[in-house]
């Protein structure tokens, strides 16, 4: 008998609504197959599984609000036969998939590698931890002897949402009714305001910044568009997120996770992408695998991927496996982002707006595209001189449109 | 009403035998001199040499005359000096009173009622400062009592004799003088604990001569925020596990506050217990606050060194909250 | 047939961003002074004209389409041949 169990859909999430199931029992499943819709104090997340087999019971009943790490569902192995005994919803007593051990690439088989060094941590806190599905590696203890305490894991439960500024893009939710959206709005607000203080207390970021010429990026992507239908229009957003995920395959230390006292770089790059909700708030989902996708697959996948958020149709996955974040403020007009990185991530990539400016080229000055290109960074995982041939890589790579 | 208890017992002793003739009280010193700590004085006066007996001084031979009496039909009360004395009759208390329901297939019960007093703090040397409560505290067939309050003092010695098994009391030697508001309702049973002072955010578990000191220990906490939930056990044995394990699951941090040894005290099982069956309810390791293991020295700062005390649970507490 | 026009726009325009309110807005005022659109929403909202209008809108007329009026002169114009 397999359990499904309500995953967390980011660590500030400790329940979740049930909205409804997209199976019944007898449906075969697979993995990364969108299994149920459940509402979290941010949005409508289709919720995936990651386990293969026959939908045995459903446990929870839509409308039912229920702790992280509930079994939601049984299902079936291959070749295992049904009991007959009745089961009732479980709550959370084992530990569920959480944000720290999100399968990166979906289908991945989770591995049981022991931490080598285990922290202190009392058993209120462990349980509630894994309760909350939180990784209780990347708690800072408070208690005796820097012990983790069952107030240091619900703290960091509240504490860890997409952060950053301000958004590229916008969403749209559907008009939810005004209490709901102001409770939600209140909720949002909360998460934010601890992952953001979580972030500048434990973060010691630093902040570099670079003028970057758009001229052939901007050209570039004119005459693109030019020769594209509306529906393939490539924006600028898109082109800039490409290019970062490609610089970034060269900076491992901007990618990845400070965790347990220590950083585990990605091999995977999956850009959060802060997207601002319109009653306020913002959230940050990740697209997946953004140096492998050729930039119009890139443009469907944004564009789809702010759709959704729109909708209110997020997926699990999405929800909390960004890598790193890029936020882009242009729009509303500043020249540069001094970024707040989003715990346990270790950078953030900001644009400011692109703008004529006076640019000095060949002993001339001319009037010239240009954006200014910032960094957020982890001081524990890299520094500056690493940052600031990041900071030029992504300047050159932005040089060469063609190749994005 | 005002009373100390040591007045609180007395009274307690005269309502039993004043209630029922077969109650007598027996033990060294009861009678002419007034109990050695002055328990039964005026007793002699008022009820005769028949029914409060002076005894030799072998606590063999008496103990096992009180449990003789019970076994005849008796209700004797058996006041044994002080708890070091009780050494002498280790083998009357576990081998014959504890026992001998069990050994008669149910035939026989003992009703016998043994006070004694324990606990150091009086400068009174390594022989006589012993806390045994734990020793007794482990043997199926007795039950424990340890009254830390007036109202308890005044209350309990009635319910103990109504038990047809026998019952210990351990009244500890620093709480004779100890003066409270003896309140109106009357202890109606000896099988719980009571939180006597509730709290959020640690359990502090104690019993006998340590609840004055664990009280004044949760006042000094809360003048720093900490809010501690004194649970007083009244009971050793058989603990009340109910109770104990409620606060400290709602605490989810426990020092357990004990005069015995640390080794093999009290507390050490108490803490067992709360391990066994709230240990994922538990936010920082359990503690204790025992006496140091040395024979209690006679002299006093060495003595107040040596003992629990105010600020080692204050100190307790704090650590445990990473303070 | 441009007051059907424009309120269809709104209509677009509303399943973009919600919280417009067709009594606020100026017709002649540029769009996006007015309402908080970024560039992916006007990319949205673009299609949305495309399709509801089926006119096809090349990225160079961006620059002609900034008010309401602009926007209902310029697929009066499109859809007269």
């Amino acid at each position: 008998m397999i359990e499904f169990r309500l995953p967390s859909l980011g660590s500030d999430m400790d329940q979740g609504k049930l909205l409804e199931w997209h199976v019944k029992p007898g449906d075969a499943v697979k993995r990364g197959q969108i299994v149920a819709v459940v509402d979290t104090s941010k949005a409508a997340v289709d919720v995936e599984i990651w386990q293969e087999g026959t939908i045995a019971q459903l446990l929870t009943q839509p409308g039912e609000t229920i702790p992280v790490g509930t079994v939601m569902a049984t299902l079936l192995a291959a070749g295992e036969v049904a009991s007959t005994m009745p089961v009732t919803p479980v709550p959370p007593v084992a530990p569920a998939l959480g944000p720290a051990q999100a399968p990166a690439m979906p289908g991945a088989a989770p591995s049981s590698v022991l931490p080598a060094l285990r922290k202190p941590a009392s058993p209120a806190a462990r349980k509630r931890a894994r309760e909350l599905d939180v990784d209780i590696d990347s708690v800072t203890g408070t208690g005796p002897h820097g012990a983790i305490t069952i107030d240091d894991v619900e703290k960091f439960a509240r504490s860890a949402i997409a952060p950053v500024p301000v958004p590229a893009m916008r969403t749209v939710q559907s008009a939810p009714a005004v209490s709901v959206a102001a409770a939600r709005h209140a909720e949002m607000r909360k998460a934010i305001a601890a992952a953001m203080s979580r972030s500048k207390r434990e973060i010691p970021h630093y902040y570099l910044s670079e003028a970057v010429l758009m001229r052939r990026a901007v050209d570039w992507l004119k005459r693109e568009n030019e020769t594209r239908p509306l529906i393939e229009r490539v924006l600028m957003g898109a082109l800039q997120l490409k290019a970062v995920a490609l610089t970034l395959k060269r900076f491992p230390e901007l990618n990845g996770y400070w965790r347990d006292g220590g950083f585990q770089p990605s091999t995977v790059i999956h850009i959060g992408v802060a997207i601002s909700i319109r009653q306020g708030g913002l959230i940050a989902p990740a697209l997946h695998d953004v140096d492998c996708l050729a930039l119009p697959e890139l443009m469907r996948s944004l564009a789809d991927l702010v759709k959704r958020a729109r909708a209110g149709s997020l997926r699990s996955s999405e929800m909390s496996d960004a890598t790193v974040t890029v936020t882009n403020l242009g729009e509303q007009g500043v020249d540069t982002v001094h970024g707040v990185i989003y715990p346990p991530q270790v950078a953030l990539i900001g644009f400011g707006r692109v703008a004529a400016r006076p640019w000095a080229e060949d002993g001339a000055l001319r009037v010239a595209p240009v954006t200014i290109a910032s960094l957020a960074a982890d001081h524990r995982v890299s520094d500056g001189h690493r940052g600031a041939l990041f900071l030029a890589a992504l300047r050159e790579q932005l040089q060469h449109p063609e190749e994005l | 009403m005002k009373m100390s208890y040591r007045e609180a017992l007395r009274e307690a002793l005269r309502e039993a035998m004043s209630a029922d003739s077969r109650v007598f009280l027996m033990g060294e010193d009861v009678g002419r001199y007034g109990g050695s700590y002055a328990v039964s004085k005026g007793l002699l006066d008022e009820f005769g040499p028949d029914r409060i007996r002076d005894t030799p001084l072998s606590e063999l031979g008496f103990v096992g005359a009180g449990i003789g009496a019970a076994l005849g039909g008796m209700r004797p009360i058996v006041e044994v000096m002080t708890v070091n004395f009780s050494l002498l009759a280790l083998d009357q208390i576990v081998n014959t009173a504890a026992l001998y329901r069990h050994m008669s297939a149910g035939q026989f019960s003992v009703p016998v009622v043994i006070r004694m007093a324990s606990g150091a703090g009086r400068q009174i040397a390594a022989q006589h400062s012993h806390s045994f409560e734990n020793w007794y505290a482990s043997i199926p067939g007795l039950t424990v009592l340890a009254p830390a309050t007036v109202d308890d003092a005044r209350g309990m010695l009635g319910l103990a004799l109504a038990d047809p098994d026998p019952v210990l009391i351990f009244e500890h030697a620093q709480l004779y003088n100890l003066e409270e508001e003896l309140s109106a309702d009357k202890v109606s049973e000896i099988r719980s604990a009571r939180v006597r002072r509730a709290g959020s955010t640690v359990s502090l578990i104690t019993y006998g001569g340590s609840l004055p000191k664990t009280m004044a220990a949760a006042e000094m906490l809360a003048e720093e925020g900490i809010d501690a939930e004194v649970i007083d056990l009244r009971v050793l044995r058989p603990l009340d596990e109910a109770t104990i394990l409620a606060s400290v699951r709602k605490c989810r941090r426990a020092v357990v506050i004990d005069e015995c040894w640390r080794s093999g005290s009290l507390a050490g099982e108490i803490m067992a217990r709360i391990a066994e069956q709230a240990f994922y309810d538990l936010d920082a390791p359990l503690a204790r606050v025992c006496s140091e293991e040395v024979p209690m020295p006679y002299a006093r700062h060495l003595e107040e060194a040596a003992l629990p005390q105010p600020a080692k649970i204050v100190a307790a507490a704090k650590a445990m909250l990473g303070k | 047939m441009s007051a059907e026009m424009k309120s269809d726009l709104i209509a677009l325009l509303k399943s973009i961003a919600p919280e417009v309110e067709e009594s606020g807005l100026q017709a002649d005022r540029p769009l996006r002074d007015q309402v908080d659109l970024d560039s992916m929403d006007w990319l949205n909202f673009l299609i949305a004209v495309h399709e509801h209008f089926r006119v096809d809108i090349p990225e160079a007329d961006y620059r002609l389409l900034v008010t309401l009026d602009d926007l209902v002169a310029y697929l009066s114009r499109k859809r007269t041949p």
